[in-house]
């Protein structure tokens, strides 16, 4: 695993003067923990307990307390994934419009076998996810940052073609 | 223009008018089109005016609670001793519900000058729009145009050059459901875990940071640019039922209808009119079974239910519903109830905080006896235990996520009793594997 002396510093030059931005906007320091951690997600694309523990340095927090918070909320990585993560909807709106057929549809193109596992080459991972706030436009899937609309199974591999 | 479709002649376009038209997107495209305007007008007001004329106006919560904007304002302290803050929810993550994200892709403007509006009323001189974190599209938009809002001194120290400062900042959550809730959203922004608070004490006493707080929804905020300049009275004549619920609502329809979005009526319109004119019907060949019309958290309504449900606050509860979001979930005769409420099921268990133990328990053992009936191992008293779980997860927790999570399974067992008991009498496959 990762140890601290591998751990390259995230709020350094820019990016800490991003965050000292950011910080201005609330009354405490406290209240940057979430954008810290998304800057955090953005340098390394996850959030390591190094990271964690940086982050709660430069805020005044102990290191538990942000573990505390990351592990709340299901969009911080608390492990690396693959280069192109894949959310996919599968709740009931979406459900009733072929979401699972998506989800199976994903996994096999992109040889992940599984829901969260990353494929032999690193390039995907699959997961499902609770309702996007898209559901007239089932199934939606988030690629990273991109927002797909209207997915369905027979569309999948064209869209992966997309994400080599 | 409507979005994803052209507007239906039936639809009353007030707050989705812009929709799909990118140009509306940029500050000088909204001016074109009339946007500042109110704010303008608003500042020239006394706040207390503008409350008032929000009040008269009828205007209710759209975010499900359907609380009246107008009066959540005028609880704020009128004599300011601390900073006030106005929240703007857009954390948009109740299933079935998607008019919010378009608001802020197509109109971001609408939104921005709205917040601005309340929070002159209510005296903030800070407002947090907490996006969800999915939305990627809707932050990246509506950051372009708070950056423009401040280039052209719409925000700042001086807003649109009056004696007003209004700051304004994106809070983006990181995938929570929970963190829409009021006081959930406020500890997310604190840099908390997103745990509902108990009330009282309410927001409008202690709020984000300690301070006066108002929270509205996205569509709420975006309806008072055109309250203000086209008054009051204009909104409250914008309805075809009870003087209780006025102006339009988004209805955003999905499931199993041939032409699925966003669709702006008036309060009153007639459900059957929604979804077999606007929305097309059902495919070829199908029939309707079943709606769930104010996001998942409501009761279902059967077909004839639905049939003779006028869409408005007093409509639905008459239907023996709630309008909730206005999300609207169609069900088409294909449709497993048994499975899918086992799927809304499994939603709340997941987005459950895990604070009150009547909700973190009752949804994991809604999800449990649901998959054992859909294995084929239920029996019938199955059916009885879902109905006692219910009632134990009903008005007994700190938020209602519990009660939200009761309310469709328990209408479900009810209404489609008998798609419950043909998995239990082995009339039908099991549809999932006994776990
Ligand atoms: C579990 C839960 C989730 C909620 N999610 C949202 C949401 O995503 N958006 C929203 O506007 N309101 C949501 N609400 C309602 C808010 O608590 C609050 O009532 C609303 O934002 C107030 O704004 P309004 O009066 O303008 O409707 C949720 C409530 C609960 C209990
Ligand atoms: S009802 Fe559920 S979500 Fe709401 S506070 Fe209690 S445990 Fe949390
Ligand atoms: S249920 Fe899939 S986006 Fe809402």
């Amino acid at each position: 695993m990762h140890d601290a002396s591998t751990h390259e510093s995230v709020f350094d030059g820019k990016r800490r003067a991003r965050l000292d931005e950011i910080m201005k906007r609330y009354p405490t320091k406290q209240a940057a923990l979430l954008p810290a951690l998304w800057m955090v997600q953005e340098a390394h694309g996850w959030v390591s307990d190094q990271a964690m523990a940086e982050v709660a340095d430069v805020l005044e927090l102990t290191p538990a307390y942000v573990k505390g918070v990351v592990t709340f909320y299901t969009m911080y990585h608390q492990h690396p994934v693959g280069k192109y993560f894949i959310q996919v909807c599968t709740t009931t709106p979406c459900n009733i419009c072929g979401a699972e057929g998506v989800v199976e549809a994903f996994l096999q193109h992109t040889g992940c076998g599984e829901l969260g596992a990353t494929s032999k080459d690193g390039r995907y991972t699959v997961v499902e996810v609770e309702c996007l706030g898209a559901c007239g436009f089932a199934t939606p899937v988030l690629v990273n940052d991109d927002f797909i609309e209207n997915v369905t199974s027979e569309t999948v591999p064209d869209l992966l073609e997309r994400y080599r | 223009m409507g979005y994803p479709h052209k507007p239906h002649p039936r639809e009353t376009l007030v707050l989705s008018e812009h929709f799909g038209d990118s140009d509306a997107r940029t500050y000088d495209g909204w001016v074109k089109r009339g946007g500042y305007r109110a704010l303008e007008q608003a500042l020239g007001m006394e706040p207390q005016a503008v409350i008032d004329e929000v009040k008269a106006s009828g205007l209710r919560g759209r975010g499900g609670a359907g609380f009246p904007a107008g009066v959540k304002w005028d609880f704020m302290p009128k004599q300011k001793s601390k900073r006030h803050y106005l929240c703007c929810n857009a954390d948009e993550s109740e299933p079935g519900t998607f008019k919010d994200r378009e608001i802020m892709r197509w109109t971001p403007h609408a939104l921005i000058e709205g917040c601005a509006i309340a929070a002159h009323a209510i005296r903030a001189e800070v407002v947090y729009v907490y996006i969800r974190g999915e939305f990627t599209e809707a932050i990246a938009v509506m950051q372009q145009a708070l950056d423009e809002a401040y280039a052209k001194g719409v925000l700042g120290r001086k807003a649109l050059g009056s004696g007003t400062s209004i700051d304004m900042y994106i809070h983006r959550g990181a995938g929570a459901y929970i963190c829409g809730e009021e006081t959930a959203l406020m500890n997310s922004i604190e840099g908390k875990r997103g745990n509902p608070r108990i009330r009282p004490p309410f927001p409008a006493a202690v709020g984000v940071f300690g301070m006066p707080t108002t929270i509205n929804n996205v569509e709420t905020l975006g309806s008072v640019p055109h309250i203000m300049t086209r008054g009051a009275e204009w909104y409250k004549s914008l309805s075809l039922s009870s003087p209780k619920s006025t102006g339009t609502k988004l209805m955003s329809v999905c499931g199993h209808v041939a032409r699925p979005g966003n669709f702006e009526i008036t309060m009153g319109f007639p459900m059957k009119d929604l979804i077999y004119d606007l929305c097309g019907g059902m495919s070829p060949g199908r029939t309707l079974k079943a709606v769930i019309p104010g996001g998942s958290s409501v009761p279902v309504l059967d077909r004839e239910e639905a049939e003779n449900c006028v869409l408005d606050y007093e409509g639905c509860v008459a239907a023996g519903t709630m309008l909730g979001s206005g999300g609207m979930i169609v069900f088409d005769d294909t449709a497993d109830m048994v499975y899918q409420m086992m799927r809304i099921a499994k939603f709340y268990a997941h987005e459950s905080c895990a604070q009150c133990t009547q909700c973190r328990e009752g949804t994991a053992w809604t999800v449990r006896i649901l998959q054992k009936i859909l294995s084929g191992r239920g029996e019938m008293q199955d059916l009885d235990l879902l109905l006692d779980v219910g009632e134990m997860m009903t008005g007994k927790t700190i938020c209602v996520l519990s009660d939200s999570c009761a309310a469709p399974v328990g209408s479900a067992v009810q209404k489609f009793r008998g798609e419950f008991e043909a998995y239990i009498k082995g009339a039908r496959q099991p549809a999932v594997a006994l776990v």
